[in-house]
């Protein structure tokens, strides 16, 4: 555990005590399940097969927001800092921090009246939602990258992919997945309300609990929430410590 | 060293060489012709925004001209893919510019690797040149940049600079930032590379000392990039082509002269010497009979030790291992200048010298006084 012993306070916390908060609270919610005196609506909505499959499509919905985030803020982040592409830098972060901006909820219910209800329509206003910190961050770290190394890079010959791909993003990749990780937790989050469009996730335990007055449910939807942004936290800072490139301090 | 025709370097030429940044009303390098003779070092010098960083990196094509030829080996540059060319020619920049994330080894081994050498052939060439530069491969090749001192990292920056054997070095300010006495041994070390290897060195700076001890030749350059002077340091001292020059090698040329002496032309005192493990008792005699009052300690290679007196000597039994770091040895290549430093802070009137580490003899304080006087006196 020679990265774990390296990293910083905060990491080193965080990394210990996240799965130990984790664990306390998913046993004594598992503990409460088993013991509670529920009705049948609420002990059907709270099978350990209904809570896993809801917890599942929740997965499934903040991955492939991540890797659709991931796989457009980092390239846009890397056209942004570089030629021509660089004159539209101001534009398209406005354009970002609105869409951060705007609340999650509005922009998932108007999407859906445009676009219809589904799977696809709250993907994408996830990705909306949680593009800005990929993208901030990804053109933070790169502008970070010490400019007299780039040059030297150049001076010995490498051409500018090599740069890109040898030089500045392996330096910029601290800063890039910490924007990562906050995007993985705001989609764990926010993909609460996915459940508001008949996309699946937690969140139908707490839509089915405000609407059936079932306050056991709701509740438990919550602590489930929570702990998967918390669980979603863990793996974030994990992957930072370990993908880190040795050498940087 | 195993491919000669590589080995020494190539000329450099500029023909009416132009730099002009759009919006700016000058020229930031106004028709700069220049010839740098294959295998000589050449140091570009001159007030800030004189055009040297500029003209520099136009070698490269870092900084591509606005007009006017470029020749290496005759071959003009613009013709040439420039990430090709750049990979042909040294770069060695202030503090190393090593990359974080790399190893020492990884940084050395960058350009061989862009050039698709085979890796054994690339950690070897990394081994040597560490060797080169006096680090242990052993110790060193696995480390992080961070994990070196600042000395250290430039040692590492000048290695990288050579490791794919190029005919052409170029350097911004290579010694910039560090300390003056690591920044005498860095300028001693390259000496010594540079009397085996014969690159084409072109060298900015903005220490004229540097470039009196370092340069074959100086370019001093005025604002726009204008020859102010291109001649050998000696004549650069006892001739300076304006006042412009003048003022630039400032004054005190008398002392600044002493940089272009080195230890090995002045004679070298031997005093007695003795070994670590020897007997105090022995060597003590063997002092006294020569009317000394100290003795320099060597090991067993010959490197010398510690340079004490005989009080100290005499509170062991035994010669023992000093440990302690060394600031009066110097190499028979130095400048006086740098020999005059290191006697400053040694209690013996004297510095030692070496010879690839070996102890050759000692520099004593009066023999170089001695050397200025005559030498005045021979001049006026």
């Amino acid at each position: 555990m020679g990265r774990l012993a390296a990293a910083d306070r905060e990491d080193r916390l965080l990394l210990i005590g996240l799965p130990i908060l984790i664990g306390v609270v998913l046993i004594g919610w598992i503990i409460w399940r088993a013991v509670a005196d529920l009705d049948d609506i609420e002990a059907r909505l709270l099978t350990p097969a209904s809570v896993l499959e809801l917890t599942w499509q929740h997965l499934v919905i903040v991955a492939v927001c991540t890797v659709i985030v991931v796989g457009t803020a980092v390239p846009m982040g890397i056209l942004l800092t570089r030629g021509p592409t660089r004159k539209l830098s101001p534009p398209i972060m406005g354009l970002a921090n609105a869409g951060q901006a705007a609340p999650v909820i509005g922009v998932i219910v108007l999407l859906a009246l445009l676009l219809g209800f589904g799977f696809w329509v709250a993907v994408l206003s996830l990705t909306i939602y949680a593009f800005l910190p990929v993208l901030a961050n990804t053109i933070t770290g790169l502008k970070g990258v010490d400019r007299s190394l780039v040059e030297a890079a150049r001076g010995m010959g490498m051409s500018d992919m090599q740069v890109l791909f040898r030089i500045e993003l392996p330096m910029a990749v601290p800063v890039i997945l910490t924007g990562v990780r906050t995007a993985l937790v705001l989609l764990a989050g926010a993909g609460a309300f996915a459940a508001f469009i008949d996309a699946g996730g937690l969140g139908e335990l707490i839509q089915t609990g405000i609407v059936m007055f079932r306050y056991s449910v709701l509740v438990s939807g919550a602590i489930l929430v929570a702990l998967l942004a918390l669980a979603v936290e863990w793996v974030g800072r994990l992957v930072e410590v370990y993908t880190k490139p040795k050498g940087l301090s | 060293m195993t491919e000669n025709h590589t080995d020494t370097g190539a000329q450099i030429e500029l023909i009416d060489v132009v730099k002009r940044y759009p919006g700016q009303e000058n020229a930031a390098v106004d028709d700069l012709s220049l010839t740098v003779p294959a295998g000589e070092t050449v140091m570009f010098v001159g007030p800030s925004g004189c055009g040297k960083t500029t003209s520099l990196k136009m070698i490269n094509r870092l900084i591509e001209p606005t007009s006017g030829q470029i020749l290496i080996d005759g071959e003009d540059v613009t013709t040439k893919d420039a990430t090709e060319l750049r990979r042909s020619i040294g770069y060695v920049i202030q503090g190393g510019g090593l990359m974080p994330h790399m190893t020492v080894a990884e940084n050395i081994g960058l350009v061989p690797g862009l050039l698709k050498w085979e890796k054994r052939r690339t950690r070897d060439r990394a081994d040597e040149l560490l060797d080169m530069v006096g680090l242990d491969p052993s110790t060193y090749r696995d480390r992080y940049p961070r994990e070196l001192s600042g000395g250290q990292q430039q040692r590492v920056g000048v290695a990288r600079g050579l490791a794919a054997d190029p005919p052409v070095i170029l350097m911004d300010e290579p010694f910039g930032a560090v300390d003056p006495i690591t920044r005498q041994r860095l300028q001693d070390e390259l000496m010594n590379i540079q009397a085996e290897l014969h690159k084409t060195i072109v060298c900015v700076t903005h220490d004229i000392d540097e470039a009196i001890k370092l340069g074959d030749r100086i370019l001093i350059l005025k604002q726009g990039g204008r020859i102010a002077q291109y001649d050998t340091p000696e004549q650069i001292l006892s001739a300076p082509s304006d006042d412009f020059a003048a003022d630039f090698v400032g004054s005190g040329s008398k002392l600044k002269q002493l940089s272009l002496l080195r230890v090995r032309d002045l004679e070298l005192v031997r005093p007695v010497t003795c070994r670590v493990g020897e007997d105090v008792d022995e060597v003590v005699a063997r002092a006294e009979e020569a009317g000394e009052q100290s003795v320099i300690i060597l090991d067993e290679r010959d490197r010398p030790l510690e340079w004490v007196f005989l009080r100290t000597l005499r509170r062991h039994s035994t010669v023992t291992d000093p440990e302690r770091e060394l600031h009066t040895v110097v190499d028979h290549r130095s400048t006086l200048a740098d020999a005059l430093d290191s006697m400053l802070v040694s209690s013996h009137g004297g510095a030692m010298v070496t010879e690839g580490g070996r102890y050759i003899g000692v520099i004593s304080y009066d023999t170089v006084t001695e050397h200025i006087r005559s030498a005045q006196n021979g001049e006026s």
